[in-house]
């Protein structure tokens, strides 16, 4: 069992490492900064600082294990090499009303934009088939099983052997104070190709998962309290040319 | 249909653009019949508020009959005269719940933008710039409604359009600048703004059981209104605003302070130069917080501050030491339109309150970058402007003021 699987079999968040990015990554960057400091030296002019200085803070960065780009977009890495994600969602339904929603994972594509399909594959539900959008219209496939299922409070799983991007998380349900309704957490690792620096660029191309779960998130509010997903995808402006795009900028869907 | 669209910043244009349709099966179309122009379109024409677009069609105060409805709605039929509140509910979240409808969670279809700017997004808005949702606005012939059952507003027979317009925002923004002042009978309030948000909170305090209320402005014809409904006023360019209200009030200073003006305030003086130039790069600061200030700096201690005015980013040089050495108090927000509808609809059909003196202009809708011109810079004597969307600019001389 790794450290993550045990901190979540616990019912805890995923320990995070404080160092953001991996072995690998800290040899690349430490030899890219010593690179760069070797070089400087032979520099006489201002070049010579500016690149002396930037590869002092590369190698510093990856003396201490702290990566610029995945502190920008906010990786946060476990100790054994995996990405951590958890975001939470406050639903004005109750528990066993969004539990029971959410067990049938053939709902799950409703919501998470980034999920074609899920397919339960056996009698009681506890294997299922997923098949999630990737980078230009591919797609990544996995299999997962249950790992933990208590009926109105929780349900933990975890891809099987073979997955491209090996995944484990859970979901909580818990009652919020007042009537504010179910508190929704939602605890994820994976292991992206290419380890932190793959997520972190991920990241910044708009493909990570803490980013889209933070919306399926709220997708998932939308479509249980009011039925739809508001848009002003369709809606008349004198917009033309290169002023759409401006507003696909600021807009999620709108392209009007 | 015609339409008046934002090209930029004080770029303000009539085009023609397709007519709105039925996008989800919860809209609704309405047939614009009246339309108002706010201060607060003010600030998206002079680009304060980031996220405009070119080509975005303004206006958030609109009225008008519904033409077409989506599958699902049920309470609202065609033919029905209705207005459609600013803020846009969902009717089913815990804010719209309870009555906070300006603070809806899921009406804005493009939050992150309000998140990395406010932390937490608010509801959104007809025609408002993308950080409210982006959604078309109301100045045009038709409009796409949304959440039609939970937010048109069946208006009563025998009102007219004028009268019950500013329903859709001025008038509650108003009514909840003076409900945030925390009257108690017989208090002192001062109002910093007599626009037509400054002149309902004045008449709206009034309604609340204030005793006096002064007002601050620096337009004649502004302050004369103001007069007309029972206001002492101060003109800020000729009184010392401070030393006038302390003296006004026994040395003690107004119970409560209204800021009906928000991120574009004038000030003399370097700081309000300081503030203007800041402004202008729209990165050292995106408001200009002079009646805010001021506001905070008046009010007695343990007294209230009432922020109806908008605000946007950041603003400098807040006075907080004393706002926290008073013990003051300060209640804000986007106007919950929704929850106070039935009780001014009220309030107009008793006779209470007539809107509709605070109207200076009408016009057409084609003749919308005149009306921009003129209530921006109180030409004419510009207080509020109501356009007409299906007149010919040819019938709309310009009303004469007074």
């Amino acid at each position: 069992m790794t450290q993550s699987q045990a901190s979540q079999a616990q019912g805890g968040a995923p320990q995070v490492s404080p160092q953001n990015s991996s072995p690998v990554e800290r040899l690349i960057f430490g030899g890219l900064g010593l690179g760069m400091i070797l070089l400087s030296l032979r520099q006489k002019n201002e070049s010579g600082l500016i690149l002396g200085t930037g590869g002092a803070l590369l190698l510093s960065g990856a003396a201490m294990g702290r990566s610029v780009g995945a502190a920008i977009t906010q990786v946060r890495r476990t100790p054994d090499d995996t990405i951590a994600v958890q975001r939470a969602v406050t639903i004005g339904k109750s528990a066993d009303e969004l539990y029971t929603f959410w067990r049938n994972f053939e709902n799950l594509p409703r919501f998470m934009d980034h999920l074609e399909s899920v397919k339960v594959q056996d009698g009681d539900g506890q294997r299922s088939h997923w098949v999630a959008k990737a980078h230009r219209g591919t797609s990544v496939e996995w299999d997962a099983e249950i790992t933990e299922d208590e009926p109105g409070r929780r349900i933990a799983w975890r891809s099987l052997e073979g997955a491209t991007v090996p995944n484990e998380g859970f979901v909580e349900f818990r009652p919020a104070p007042g009537d504010w309704g179910t508190e929704i957490h939602v605890s994820l690792t994976y292991r992206p190709p290419g380890g932190t620096l793959g997520a972190a660029v991920a990241r910044l191309l708009g493909e990570d998962p803490a980013v889209q779960i933070g919306e399926d998130l709220r997708r998932l509010k939308r479509l249980l309290e009011v039925g739809e997903v508001p848009t002003t995808e369709g809606q008349p402006s004198a917009r033309k040319g290169i002023m759409k795009a401006e507003a696909k900028m600021y807009d999620n869907r709108r392209t009007s | 249909m015609k339409a008046v669209v934002w090209q930029g910043i004080n770029r303000v244009q009539v085009e023609t653009v397709p007519d709105p349709e039925i996008l989800q099966p919860t809209d609704a179309i309405v047939r614009v019949t009246a339309t108002a122009i706010c201060g607060s379109d003010l600030h998206l024409v002079d680009g304060y508020v980031p996220s405009m677009v070119h080509g975005d069609i303004l206006g958030h105060e609109f009225m008008g009959e519904v033409v077409e409805v989506g599958s699902e709605v049920r309470k609202v039929k065609v033919g029905d005269r209705v207005i459609v509140p600013f803020p846009i509910a969902c009717g089913k979240c815990w804010y719209c719940q309870h009555g906070l409808t300006s603070l809806c969670d899921n009406s804005n279809p493009n939050p992150k933008l309000a998140e990395a700017l406010w932390g937490y997004a608010g509801s959104g808005i007809y025609g408002y710039s993308h950080i409210t949702g982006g959604y078309a606005g109301g100045q045009a012939q038709f409009a796409r409604t949304v959440f039609a059952d939970q937010n048109l507003y069946q208006v009563p027979e025998g009102l007219t359009d004028e009268q019950v317009l500013f329903l859709t925002d001025i008038l509650p923004t108003g009514y909840m600048g003076a409900e945030n002042c925390n009257i108690q009978p017989g208090d002192v309030v001062a109002v910093f703004g007599c626009g037509p948000v400054g002149l309902f909170g004045i008449m709206s305090a009034f309604l609340l059981g204030a005793g006096r209320v002064i007002a601050i402005d620096r337009f004649p014809e502004r302050l004369e209104m103001a007069r007309q409904l029972g206001a002492e006023t101060l003109n800020y360019e000729t009184d010392s605003v401070f030393e006038r209200l302390k003296e006004m009030t026994g040395g003690r200073g107004p119970d409560s302070v209204m800021d009906a003006v928000g991120l574009e305030s004038h000030a003399g003086g370097p700081g309000g130069v300081a503030d203007a130039v800041k402004q202008t790069t729209r990165v050292l600061e995106s408001d200009r917080p002079h009646a805010l200030r001021a506001a905070i700096m008046a009010c007695r201690k343990g007294g209230t501050v009432s922020v109806p005015g908008v605000y946007g980013g950041l603003a400098d040089k807040i006075p907080v030491g004393a706002f926290m050495n008073k013990g003051l108090t300060m209640k804000t927000g986007q106007t919950h339109v929704h929850r106070y509808l039935d009780l001014l609809m009220g309030h107009i059909q008793r006779g209470d309150i007539d809107p509709t003196q605070i109207i200076t202009h009408r016009l057409s809708l084609d003749e919308a970058p005149h009306a921009y011109q003129i209530f921006k810079h109180k030409h004419e004597g510009c207080i509020k402007c109501v356009l007409d969307p299906w007149a010919d600019p040819k019938d709309h001389a310009p009303v004469k003021p007074g």
